[in-house]
């Protein structure tokens, strides 16, 4: 039993406005979710109306339009919170995405806890913004970042895992993890590792980035201590992003940034800061992104969290047979838990060349290394090509995908 | 009309018989397998252009007093833009390759490859090729 009716799925589609422009002449395949994904017109107009509305500063205002946009500003937060299930909304920091979420960790708490020869420890599958933050600070304080080898199918080796967390690199002072691998689709037991790592006393960070759009996750349950996820990947606008923390963690964080809107008092004596998330966010906050990230927020509820990742899982499996089919052509992570995304190789054809052919067909599709290039070396190539599935995918679209691939073959001689 | 002007218009005539993108990026790769490519040597990360998704080398050179280069890629789109540079630039008087607009390519229709936003590594190789060429123009000026 399919989880939706082909009209369910057309009339999804009909939200879209973008999925009735077309390329190069063809109708648009979009398939690069994972990078970002589109936004219905309800967050479109959510924009709109809150540009042609309450344009105004958030939290500092007396006047009547900064207080709407404040409202509609803090309402996305606790939104948020609801959404993740959060104890209490102050456990959301606004931050333009997930990369400057994971960096305010690095900066905030890992400047504050880590010291030379601790270990950060991630897995070799890891997006970039999750590693380079962490190098980053190491070559400060010395800590260093050790990763957890991934195997052929994609997942972890969790048995690594334990020996790691046990300090056959040193001693582990945080788990910096991916929930769902960017490049290959995998979803990582995440809940089971972060509970490994509290067991020691480890504090958690999961990257979120690639679980929250296409299923339900609840921080209560994860667990974790830090959780990072963008908005502009989960149906809503650029600039939007999140960083969950256990409220008694970022209790006892110093800022990042400073500047307007984080401070209780200032003097040139002295500044004492601003209550927790407020602190962690200097500056003027995208505001107007934060009304579309709370209609990004009812759209995928509306469908609802748990019937998305049913769907997802079911053109994944589709992807698998089309593709798999085709000779000459390797799909990287096999493993049963895989969220969105599929991933592969064509014998003798650069993905570069792929992709180039496939937008003439107006099939979007990621090629290269997709910021993880260790991932890309554990697997013995240079990049490769990424189809990433959204709630508006069809069955038909992945079939254009796997017909645009055999008339590369044909072209390329693959 | 400068030697580059001219090898510039017999492409674009060349390419106007394709209405079809799939035989214009035929022609285009078959102009990449055509190549010869660099001498072995010069296949190092200090030759190599950077280019996000696919790789280039430039093999810059001096032959008879002029400016020659070879270039390699490893994918095949790539190979053939670089093929195409190659015919246009290489053996050039040195400052024409320097100036050259390289407005042939928004003629044919593949202006795309060359914005710096690309990540083939194509625009890079062609700001190499004429800081290389006007590196040896200036050269001249001043032996004579």
């Amino acid at each position: 039993m399919p989880v939706f009716d082909a009209g369910e799925i057309a009339s999804i589609r009909s939200r879209f406005p973008i999925l009735s422009r077309t390329v190069h002449g063809k109708p648009l395949v979009y398939l690069d979710n994972a990078a970002t994904s589109q936004m219905p017109e309800s967050v479109i107009q959510a924009v709109s109306e809150f540009d042609r509305t309450r344009h105004a500063n958030v939290h500092r205002g007396v006047h009547k339009l900064s207080q709407e946009a404040t409202d509609v500003h803090e309402g996305s937060r606790d939104r948020l919170a609801k959404f993740l299930n959060a104890r209490r909304r102050e456990e959301i920091v606004l931050t333009k995405g997930a990369t400057e979420s994971i960096n305010l960790v690095a900066h905030a708490w890992g400047r504050r806890n880590l010291r030379s020869g601790d270990v950060v420890l991630v897995s070799e599958l890891e997006h970039h913004a999750n590693i380079v933050p962490w190098q980053i600070v190491g070559s400060e304080n010395g800590s260093i970042v050790v990763p957890i080898p991934a195997l052929d199918d994609g997942s972890l080796d969790q048995d690594a895992f334990q020996k790691l967390l046990d300090g056959a690199k040193g001693p582990v002072k945080l788990l910096a993890v991916q929930h769902v691998s960017n490049a290959l689709g995998t979803i990582h037991p995440v809940k089971e590792m972060v509970a490994a790592a509290r067991s020691r006393g480890i504090a958690t960070l999961v990257d979120g980035a690639q679980s929250v759009p296409h299923m339900p996750v609840d921080v209560q349950d994860l667990d974790c201590d830090f959780l990072a996820f963008s908005g502009h990947k989960m149906h809503g606008p650029t600039g939007t992003g999140v960083l969950y923390g256990r409220y008694e963690v970022l209790e006892r964080l110093p800022p990042w940034m400073g500047g307007g809107d984080m401070i209780d008092k200032v003097s040139f004596s002295g500044t004492t800061f601003h209550e927790v998330p407020w602190r962690f966010e200097a500056g003027t906050p995208n505001f107007t992104g934060a009304a579309g990230f709370a209609a990004a927020l009812d759209f995928l509820e509306e469908i609802g969290m748990d019937r998305i990742h049913a769907r997802e899982a079911e053109l994944v499996a589709f992807a698998h047979r089309e593709l798999s089919g085709i000779p000459g052509l390797r799909i990287l992570g096999t493993h049963p838990d895989k969220a969105g995304v599929v991933s592969f190789v064509m014998e003798g054809i650069h993905h570069y060349d792929a992709g180039m052919f496939l937008d003439q067909m107006g099939i979007a599709v990621r090629t290269g290394h997709h910021c993880a290039q260790p991932a890309m070396e554990r697997y013995g190539v240079t990049g490769t090509i990424r189809a990433s599935f959204a709630i508006f995918t069809t069955e038909s679209e992945i079939e254009a995908l796997a017909a645009g691939v055999r008339r590369v073959q044909k072209v390329l001689g693959g | 009309m400068s030697v580059i002007q001219e090898r510039e218009d017999e492409i674009v005539e060349e390419f106007s018989m394709f209405d079809e993108w799939l035989d214009k990026y035929q022609h285009i790769i078959e102009m990449g397998q055509k190549l010869t490519g660099i001498d072995e040597a010069f296949r190092t990360d200090d030759y190599k252009v950077k280019g996000c998704q696919s790789q280039v080398w430039l093999q810059p050179g001096i032959e008879n007093g002029v400016v020659v280069f070879k270039a390699d890629s490893d994918a095949a789109i790539t190979k053939g833009l670089v093929a195409l540079m190659v015919r246009v630039l290489s053996g050039a008087p040195a400052k024409e390759i320097a100036d050259a607009p390289l407005e042939f390519l928004e003629r044919i229709g593949l202006r795309e490859h060359l914005s710096p936003t690309r990540s083939n590594g194509l625009v890079s190789m062609v700001k190499q090729m004429k800081l290389y060429a006007a590196a040896y123009a200036s050269q001249e000026a001043h032996h004579g």
